[in-house]
């Protein structure tokens, strides 16, 4: 049960980002979902995409320091207070989360949250107890 | 351990002989270079100085000194002091600016030389009985032929390998049972890794000593070949200038290399005022070749900055030992106040776990100097938060303000991403403007 993320350093030069979201266009990978965190320096791009094992070795390719992380993805609906619960469950667990963004899906009107959390095992089994849907590689596909 | 030397008499002169020695030979070879070497001559002429003024060693300072330029505005034969029909040998190094250095050798010189490349290998514990494998390269460059005439000297069954070829190197090595091996330290590291992707564990392979040199290296390098071919590493130093190496080698202690002092007279000065600096002092190293016949260089200024240090050593030499070369006085930055080595960094990123991938950029803002220090990452360095990456940019440069004494801002930037000419990474940028 899980997520990958592709992270990826960006160094703060204009154009920097661009280059990377042309590369992974070139070779006809999608970005689901995308969040940065930047600094003066540099940024960290943190990526969903269609095709992690293309995305990994153009990226890698053209010299780009990348990372695959795991993390979780949580389907959260179009209901008010939803992310507040799911936020609150990770909370009650005692599960320390390092950072989270957000994504629609295209196909139905559905958000869905990516989490990075210190425990991900733990946090899906919480997350799951609480009915929450959670999603996978396989699923962001079809979304 | 049982102590051997290639000549006890020499190697363990009491230091007032080797003095005495080192004055009397002194006195001959100014004559000599000023009867034989006209450019030479003008430069003494200038200074005011004759063959006459030189009783001994104490008379050193007056002589001029000799640069990287001179030999330049000197190519090829202004240098020479013997007639070609003398000379057997010329070897030769590229400058990093400019001409090549080319160094002409007599047999004497040869012999020399080569004596003392037999020195090292015998302090590294060689003997006949050894069989000695020189992965330096041979040819123009001084390292093969050098260690090469070295080991014959000694009686070791010499494997005249060159470098490269690396899978061959090992085979040589694992076949023939290579018990000394004598290579720069970086090819050193690549044969390590090579045996161990080979399957090879360090118990495999029949090294006991190695004779490493012609390039910086540190401590932590020294560590790994050491665990990686299960061997002593020892250092070697020399230049082509001064004959090539083995002017000065280590001995069992690891803790510096003793000069030939009866051939090689060192001195410390100061980069900047080529004042002579007492004994301990940190300044640049200064060589006269004492009775080197075709190519005897008079006080040349070698760049490197390193100490001088005559302690009594448990091995029984009575030469005096040079530290390990700790930057190249045209490296050396002054960063408020403070003197900074570019080597000193290396040191703390191989320390620290990163490649030797960085860029120093120091510059003025008002009246303090800022001083950067940019790092590329692996990607096991990289980390996906933005807490993770300024921890390790911190943790940084707290070791390298252990080591130097002054605070740098590090910067963990990307793998390739710091600029390179002509394949070599541009390790200083420093854009002050303090002279105008
Ligand atoms: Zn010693």
């Amino acid at each position: 049960m899980s997520l990958k993320q592709l992270t990826v350093f960006v160094e703060n030069k204009p154009g920097a980002l661009v280059a990377i979201t042309d590369t992974l266009a070139e070779h006809k990978v999608n970005i689901r979902a995308l969040s940065i965190a930047d600094t003066q320096e540099f940024g960290i791009l943190r990526l969903i995409v269609s095709d992690n094992d293309t995305a990994l070795v153009t990226l890698t390719r053209e010299g780009y320091l990348i990372k695959t992380t795991d993390v979780v993805g949580v389907k959260i609906g179009d209901q008010p207070g939803k992310l507040s619960k799911a936020l609150a469950v990770l909370d009650e667990a005692g599960i320390n989360m390092e950072y989270l963004y957000a994504f629609m899906s295209r196909t139905e009107k559905h958000a869905y949250v990516v989490l990075r959390v210190a425990d991900n095992a733990a946090a899906e089994t919480a997350l799951e107890a609480a009915g929450f849907h959670l999603i996978t590689d396989v699923d962001i596909n079809k979304l | 351990m049982e102590k051997r030397y290639y000549q006890p008499e020499i190697e363990t002169m009491p230091v007032e002989e080797i003095k005495k020695l080192q004055s009397e030979k002194l006195v001959k070879q100014v004559r000599h270079v000023y009867d034989n070497v006209p450019y030479y001559r003008n430069l003494m002429e200038e200074k005011g100085v004759t063959p006459d003024d030189i009783h001994g060693i104490e008379d050193l300072h007056k002589l001029p000194f000799l640069t990287k330029a001179d030999l330049r505005d000197a190519y090829p034969y202004g240098l020479l002091a013997k007639p070609l029909k003398d000379c057997v040998r010329i070897q030769s190094t590229s400058g990093t600016t400019g001409r090549r250095v080319v160094a002409f050798y007599t047999q004497h010189d040869i012999d020399l030389w080569e004596d003392c490349c037999a020195r090292a290998i015998v302090a590294a514990g060689g003997t006949e009985e050894d069989v000695c494998q020189v992965a330096y390269g041979y040819g123009l460059f001084t390292g093969g032929p050098g260690l090469n005439g070295g080991s014959h000297k000694v009686g070791c069954l010499t494997l005249p390998m060159s470098s490269g070829f690396t899978e061959r190197q090992i085979q040589f090595m694992t076949d023939l049972n290579a018990t000394i091996l004598c290579c720069t330290p970086s090819y050193a590291a690549y044969i390590g890794e090579t045996a161990k992707e080979m399957g090879l564990t360090p118990d495999q392979i029949p090294l006991k000593a190695g004779i490493f040199g012609a390039e910086p290296w540190t401590e932590e390098m020294r560590r790994g070949i050491e665990a990686a071919l299960g061997i002593k590493a020892y250092d070697i130093y020399g230049l082509t200038e001064t004959s090539g190496p083995g002017v000065s080698f280590e001995c069992s202690e690891q803790t510096g290399m003793h000069i030939n002092e009866d051939h090689f007279l060192a001195e410390i000065i100061d980069p900047d005022t080529g004042e002579v600096l007492p004994e301990g002092s940190k300044g640049e190293l200064v060589f006269t070749a004492l009775d080197k016949e075709a190519f005897p260089l008079l006080r040349y200024r070698t760049r490197d900055i390193c100490v001088l240090t005559r302690k009594p050593c448990s091995c029984g030499r009575t030469h005096i030992k040079m530290s390990k070369p700790m930057g190249r006085s045209d490296d050396m930055m002054i960063i408020r106040g403070v003197n900074v080595f570019p080597s000193q960094i290396e040191t703390v990123l191989l320390q620290e776990g990163y490649q030797p991938n960085y860029q120093i950029v120091v510059d003025r803002v008002g009246n303090n100097d800022t001083f950067e220090v940019n790092v590329e990452m692996n990607p096991d360095q990289f980390e996906d938060t933005v807490g993770g990456i300024t921890a390790r940019e911190k943790a940084l440069a707290d070791a390298m303000k252990a080591i130097l004494g002054i605070n740098p801002k590090v910067h963990l930037v990307a793998p390739k991403s710091i600029t390179r000419s002509e394949g070599k990474a541009v390790r200083v940028i420093d854009k002050r403007k303090l002279h105008d």
